[in-house]
């Protein structure tokens, strides 16, 4: 079922003893997009993920991973992972954790070389190939743990909060690498709290808290247009109905506030005021960030 | 499956696990060897040379008391490597990326047990093997047999084992190979008291020790190492000794029954089988 969603959560609920980690939670990733799951720490970001990997087991609710009911391994061989506590066999090279990832994955022994090498490259891990990964930094260990996440392709990449580890360069080497993984059509579904890592590179997102999803969409539905501002002089009352009509209007100093004006309202709105005989020296998109977005939802002033 | 049991053995072998445990097994081969050599230049009272008979009694005991000592440092060394495999790999995150991939979990955990019962069976077999050929160069006295010996030991190894790998799966690993051992002990020391029990004829005692040997098999597989370690006269001498013998704990009058040993197999295979339902259903 190649139609089917890379990823469906259906009323999934997962109970720790008295705790709720999940409760209810529906969620869909598209095949082919970079999917983002944001929330605070203990939001029940990694829970879903284990949940879908078959890492944890859910308390009710199903789903399905790549088209295959949840649990069913062999689903799995098309999933890359890059868990957010990752650690690799310290006495293995980075080569040999590839090489066991490989055959962990199943893939056929021809395809090893050029895949070892590929993902060397990636990680820009080629000159400590063959050291330990118990001698790696850590931001070296996140970029091997990418790569070993890269291995053979895969149609869907998770991504548990890849970048913790990982300086501003890294960081910026990371969105480049989820974008290339776009192009080629793979489906990411990138976990993370970090707003702005989530605002340049995903396609839809899921703001999750205590375990429900608050608010899902893509980005520009989820930011949409907190209104338009115009500052303008010489306005008459007529002229201000006139803006009414797209939203209530309010003063705000100099400026005025039309909320729930969106952007294709900006003509009609300047073509309204230069009707009335008003002189428009500038119109501004209010446009809330996510992280205004992200407190809204979750009722914070 | 097959790979991870070839990362396990890797991983004993790039941690020095291996080489350490083989090197030190070398120095006590070593050491014992030296105090086989004594033994023929020992004089019994009155300053008479060692008579074969007497030869073969100390030698025989003492070669029991080393295989005591190579059965501690089996069920050791096995506890040591099977506590952390599966707990200590879910307590750092190493088990994260793995587990994600499409693999059951229980090859996993076969594949764990499969290699470290390979180092515990050669391990068993070698340690015997040095040991025989140690005290028969230096003395002349030949166990009467030695194979069955080095099968009992390795039966108690595995079985050390596949208890610490079961608690692995819901423990972390400091616990589960503090329990392993305690039990292991327990188990011993039950024995020894059941064998106290016969001794003073007291039915309950005596029960606990037969009781101890099916809930944990690993004293009643120590005790078939012992008997495959004594010569007739010990064992003949033994039965002429009276009930009062069964106090020594190093002295068994007969081999385990076949029904026993079918009994050590199931529980082998049961507590592996519940080690995999158990790890089937962690969260991690």
């Amino acid at each position: 079922m190649v139609d089917a969603a890379a990823v469906e959560l259906r009323g999934v609920t997962k109970l720790y003893g008295r705790t709720t980690a999940l409760d209810g939670l529906d969620l869909e990733v598209r095949r082919g997009e970079v999917f983002g799951l944001l929330g605070a720490n203990g939001a029940g970001k990694t829970t879903a993920v284990k949940i879908l990997l078959g890492l944890t087991r859910l308390s009710s609710g199903s789903g399905s991973l790549l088209g295959a009911p949840l649990g069913d391994a062999a689903a799995r061989a098309g999933v890359g992972y890059l868990p957010e506590l990752f650690r690799y066999q310290g006495w293995l090279t980075g080569r040999e954790v590839l090489q066991l990832h490989l055959g962990l994955a199943g893939l056929a022994r021809e395809t090893w070389r050029e895949e070892t090498a590929r993902a060397l490259a990636t990680a820009d891990l080629e000159r400590r190939a063959d050291s330990r990964v118990g001698s790696y930094s850590k931001g070296m260990q996140q970029r091997l743990g990418l790569a070993v996440a890269l291995l053979g392709r895969p149609a869907l990449v998770v991504l548990d909060e890849p970048s913790t580890a990982l300086d501003p360069l890294g960081r910026h080497e990371l969105r480049g690498t989820i974008r290339g993984l776009r192009e080629q059509g793979t489906t990411v579904l990138l976990n993370s709290h970090q707003l702005t890592e989530i605002e340049q590179v995903c396609d839809r997102v899921a703001i999750i808290d205590r375990g429900r999803v608050l608010a899902i969409g893509a980005l520009a539905e989820l930011l949409r247009s907190g209104g338009v501002r115009l500052r303008v002089t010489g306005l008459s009352e007529a002229g201000r109905e006139a803006l009414g009509r797209h939203g209530p209007v309010e003063a705000d100093g100099a400026w005025l506030v039309v909320r729930d004006a969106v952007e294709a309202d900006v003509p009609e709105l300047v073509a309204v005021a230069v009707a009335d005989g008003a002189r428009v020296y500038g119109v501004e998109l209010l446009r809330p960030s996510l992280e205004d977005r992200f407190r809204q939802l979750l009722g914070e002033p | 499956m097959w790979i991870l049991a070839g990362v396990t053995l890797r991983e004993g072998l790039r941690r020095r696990i291996l080489p350490a445990l083989a090197g030190l097994s070398l120095v006590a081969v070593l050491l014992t060897a030296w105090g086989y050599a004594q033994l023929p230049h020992l004089a019994a009272g009155n300053r008479q040379p060692v008579t074969p008979l007497q030869m073969q009694l100390v030698a025989s005991q003492l070669l029991i008391l080393v295989m005591f000592m190579f059965s501690f440092v089996l069920a050791l060394a096995a506890v040591f490597a099977a506590a952390p495999s599966v707990a200590g790999e879910l307590e750092s995150g190493e088990a994260l990326a793995v587990l994600a991939r499409p693999i059951r979990r229980r090859s996993i955990l076969i594949g764990k047990w499969l290699a470290l019962a390979a180092v515990v069976v050669v391990y068993a077999a070698v340690a015997t093997a040095c040991e025989f050929v140690a005290i028969s160069a230096t003395t002349g006295y030949v166990p009467p047999r030695p194979i069955e010996a080095a099968g009992y030991l390795a039966a108690v190894g595995l079985v050390t084992l596949t208890l610490t790998m079961a608690l692995s799966t819901r423990m972390p690993p400091v616990t589960a190979g503090i329990i392993a051992m305690l039990l292991f002990g327990l188990a011993w020391l039950a024995g020894v008291v059941g064998g106290i029990g016969l001794a003073f004829d007291d039915p309950v005692t005596a029960q606990l020790g037969v009781v101890a040997r099916y809930v944990l098999p690993t004293d009643g597989l120590w005790r078939g190492a012992i008997f495959s370690l004594e010569p007739l006269t010990v064992i003949v001498g033994g039965a002429a000794a009276g009930p009062q013998i069964a106090a020594f704990p190093f002295y068994v009058p007969a081999p385990p029954s076949l029904v026993y040993l079918g009994w050590c197999v199931v529980w082998v295979v049961a507590v592996l089988a519940a080690a995999i339902v158990s790890f089937d259903r962690r969260d991690l």
